[in-house]
């Protein structure tokens, strides 16, 4: 039986010959995320922004009547409302924000979504409500800061791990390529304002997961290969480590993309912002480990004594002390 | 490394099997509509709001509220206690305010036994002081709340808050609420299924505090409130008639002490009056508010009491006999229904506070169930893909592999019925997550093996190292996300911690089928086969 072999047995690609324009590239696009999320902003859903977001499905339509919508609830008085296909062309989710003060009142957040729900029935007949949800602007404040707070902590201590585990330079690295990671799914999200919400902050961590699995099955082949190949340059066992590890590279990346497509098209609408983020994550992922995680060490000099047994150092220290040396 | 004694062979399998045999009820129950019973019994999965449809709603206490509460009560206990001294304490000027009760004694001679008649109640039971007793002049006691009592306050209110709560929604008949506590004063309320959370809320909204009072023998009839007001009478308070009545616009005066309070309630019950045939709500005491009623009622023949529902009168009968049974019976403009929602809030108690509903999300059925269809064809169309390219990668490596990976996914919805666990939508991005890792591992030893071979190690040797190399890595990503896991539930929040929860048990499943158990089968393979060659 002949397997299938993606990959060429032997690769020899210089992965580390474009390191440093991928690395300025890189750089610029992390800025540009970081901008675009200042400037422009995450589009926020009720989550954490708090507020009122009604789900709709306008049943005997084939699409959604959005503008008209939008005139009909922007005369209701709570500004514009933010109206966005949800799934199916005749769904849509409508989110108003609160006014002022409602959020403490009980259950008036919730009357305004009732409010907004009868205005629709009142214009266009059979609309089903899919779902009505309501957080109160400290409950948001709250979403934020915890989910900010995990994502931090969270991604603090694996940088300490890898550090205890490799070697100081690896848990700088990894700890960038996550950087990296997040970033660039903030600005995309930031670019294309879509929803973000906690969901978002699962498919998030979902790819520091993933990506940090791809981070650590590089670098450990890089602590490999600095074991066995001391005289190599730094550079190319980088590379000699990337192209050995390239078959799991290329076979693990496509199995999950493979098992993420269908969830993407035909999968419930709700999961759709949470696959999507995911399946752009697998690719910042694998690029990061290559591109930002291994070069890195090369500039923050690692060594192959890095990996020299740790008695050998201590014999040597001890041999100092006596003077031997 | 690939040694595996007969015993090691059993109790992986048995771990194996009887974690993924504990999956089928859930997998079951998620595909059927219609439960059959012993599913129900079954330890299974629930699904979350967002799959299921239903409704959740978080409510919050204020503690000032509570605080305030506190202070009144503390008000009532310096009457009490003053008057149960024996000789009584003559005090005057007693107020509650600056969250402060203060009074002054007639004579500064009582003021140790002032003292030692309160101190019960300075120190509650705790070992920290509930209250701060300060003496100002030698006549004025003030009492202060400490933040430990004002905390053991909250903190009883909230555990029988949420008792109640949960008796109030039992009642509704509501299939499997989930009622925690959270945090210092916040109730989550989860109902699946329940598509117009509006009932749930009128009725957690309610704080339904019955107390049956005597309404003052010198203003026996309803008056308006200025009157009222305008010849104030020592010892009694105005209580407003509840809008629904006939008598709404007008109030009662009645005696503040010497009533019944609705905790001596032991039933309620929705019925309708012998005479009128009008909804009525009969009520019954336990034996010590049954005597008290017996006797207010034998004592007061001829006299009226207030039924005060909330602070509002909805009834003001007269005792026209003696009441000894320890039943009674409430009527008021009730229809069947409110009728019965009275009943039901008098039979869960009081609320001992207000609870503000500050997020509530609900789903509808059809969208949740509309989800987990299209999200089961998806994934089962993932998982064929993934299997395929699995195995003509790796022929009998893949297969062993699939296998794994099957079991794997098995395990870990085994272990979250067992631990009665939640999935959720963001669950589904943690077990998508824990699926890839567990795959992964798989190509990480399959890629090793392929590589051993090639650099010229024989069958065994190469298998033999392919594992042991690869299994570095794997643990090492295994333990990061481990760690990221287990941080994640610390700090993260609901949604957020529904992802780090299969994430953890996805680590542990994935590492144990992906690396142990490919591992017996394919040491058991090479030791029948002795094969020569790997096609790999």
């Amino acid at each position: 039986m002949k397997l299938l072999k993606l990959v060429p047995e032997t690769t020899n690609i210089k992965f580390l010959k474009w390191r440093v324009p991928f690395y300025i590239v890189s750089i610029l696009l992390i800025a540009a995320s970081w901008a675009l999320v200042l400037t422009k902003g995450l589009n926020y859903g009720v989550d954490f922004a708090g507020g009122q977001e009604v789900r709709v499905t306008f049943v005997e339509r084939e699409e959604a009547p959005i503008v008209e919508l939008r005139d009909q609830l922007g005369d209701l008085g709570y500004g514009e409302p933010t109206i966005q296909r949800f799934g199916d062309p005749n769904s849509v989710s409508i989110r108003v924000r609160l006014p002022e003060g409602a959020e403490d009142q009980p259950g008036a957040a919730t009357a305004i979504g009732e409010e907004v729900v009868r205005t629709i029935q009142s214009e266009f007949e059979n609309v089903r409500q899919d779902a009505n949800e309501t957080v109160s602007g400290k409950v948001a404040g709250e979403f934020r800061q915890t989910a900010l707070y995990a994502l931090l902590f969270a991604m603090l201590a694996i940088a300490a791990y890898i550090w205890i585990r490799f070697e100081w330079q690896f848990g700088v690295g990894a700890l960038f390529a996550l950087f990296h990671d997040v970033s660039l799914t903030l600005g995309m999200f930031a670019l294309f304002q879509l929803e973000f919400s906690l969901q978002i902050i699962a498919a998030i961590l979902a790819i520091i997961g993933y990506s940090l699995n791809d981070t650590i099955v590089v670098y450990d082949r890089i602590r490999e290969n600095l074991k066995k190949f001391r005289k190599m340059p730094l550079p190319e066992l980088l590379d000699l480590s990337v192209n050995e590890t390239l078959a799991r590279t290329v076979m693990t990346s496509l199995t999950l993309f493979i098992a993420l497509l269908p969830l993407l098209f035909f999968g419930p609408a709700s999961l759709f912002g949470l696959v999507a983020a995911i399946v752009l994550g697998v690719f910042v992922g694998t690029y990061s480990s290559v591109y930002m995680a291994a070069p890195i060490l090369i500039w923050l000099g690692v060594t192959s004594d890095s990996f020299v047994p740790e008695e050998t150092i201590a014999d040597r220290q001890e041999k100092k002390a006596r003077g031997e040396i | 490394m690939l040694d595996f004694p007969l015993w090691k062979r059993i109790s992986l399998w048995a771990v194996t099997l009887v974690l993924a045999v504990l999956a089928v009820p859930s997998i079951l129950s998620m595909t059927g509509a219609d439960r059959p019973q012993w599913i129900e019994d079954a330890p299974h999965i629930n699904l979350g709001l967002d799959l299921a449809g239903g409704s959740h709603i978080l409510l919050e206490a204020d503690p000032a509220q509570v605080a305030e509460q506190r202070l009144e009560t503390m008000e009532e206990s310096v009457i009490q206690l003053m008057g149960d001294a024996d000789p009584e304490i003559q005090f005057s000027e007693l107020n509650t305010l600056g969250g402060q009760v203060s009074f002054m004694l007639e004579d500064a001679a009582d003021i140790d036994r002032a003292r030692e008649e309160l101190l019960p109640i300075i120190n509650g039971t705790g070992l920290v002081a509930e209250w701060q007793l300060e003496v100002i002049d030698g006549r004025r006691i003030v009492l202060t709340q400490t933040e430990q009592g004002i905390d053991n306050a909250v903190d009883d209110a909230m555990e029988s808050a949420t008792e109640v709560v949960r008796r109030r929604i039992d009642a509704l008949g509501t299939r499997e609420p989930t009622i925690i506590r959270q945090g210092d004063n916040r109730i989550v309320v989860q109902v699946p299924g329940l598509e117009d959370p509006e009932a749930l809320k009128a009725l957690l909204g309610e704080t339904a505090n019955l107390e049956f009072k005597l309404v003052s023998p010198r203003r026996q009839n309803e008056m308006t409130e200025e009157a009222a007001r305008a010849d104030p009478l020592p010892g009694t308070e105005i209580v407003p008639y509840a809008e629904d009545t006939v008598y709404a616009g007008s109030v009662l005066v009645v005696n503040r002490l010497g009533g019944i309070s609705g905790e001596s309630l032991t039933g309620a019950q929705q019925g309708f009056s012998p005479d009128t045939n009008e909804p009525v709500v009969n009520i019954q005491f336990d034996p010590q508010g049954g005597a008290t009623f017996a006797r207010l009622s034998t004592e007061n023949v001829g006299r009226r009491f207030a039924i005060i529902l909330d602070d509002e009168v909805i009834s003001a009968p007269n005792f026209n006999e003696p009441i000894l049974g320890g039943s009674a019976q409430i009527s008021g403009s009730f229809t069947v229904e409110s009728a019965n929602n009275l009943a039901i809030q008098l039979r869960s108690g009081a609320l001992p506070v207000d609870l503000t509903v500050i997020e509530e999300r609900t789903v509808g059925p059809d969208l949740g169930r509309d989800s987990i269809i299209k999200g089961g064809i998806a994934m089962g169309i993932g998982s064929l893909l993934v299997i395929l390219l699995m195995i003509a990668s790796y022929g009998r490596f893949g297969l062993y592999s699939t296998a794994a990976l099957v079991l794997n996914v098995l395990m870990i919805l085994g272990i979250m019925a067992f631990m009665n666990t939640t999935l959720t939508l963001p669950g589904i991005a943690g077990f998508v997550l824990t699926v890839g890792a567990a795959v992964d591992a798989n190509v990480l030893i399959n890629e090793r093996i392929r590589e051993e071979r090639r650099r010229g190690r024989r069958v065994i040797a190469a298998v033999e190292t392919g594992y042991k190399e690869a299994s570095r890595a794997i643990y090492d990503a295994n333990i990061t996300n481990f760690i990221a896991g287990v941080l994640l539930f610390l700090f993260g929040s609901g949604p957020v911690r529904g992802f780090a929860v299969v994430l953890i048990i996805g680590l542990f499943t994935s590492v144990f089928t992906a690396v142990t158990l490919t591992r017996m089968w394919v040491a058991g393979w090479l030791k029948a086969k002795r094969p020569s060659d790997l096609t790999i």
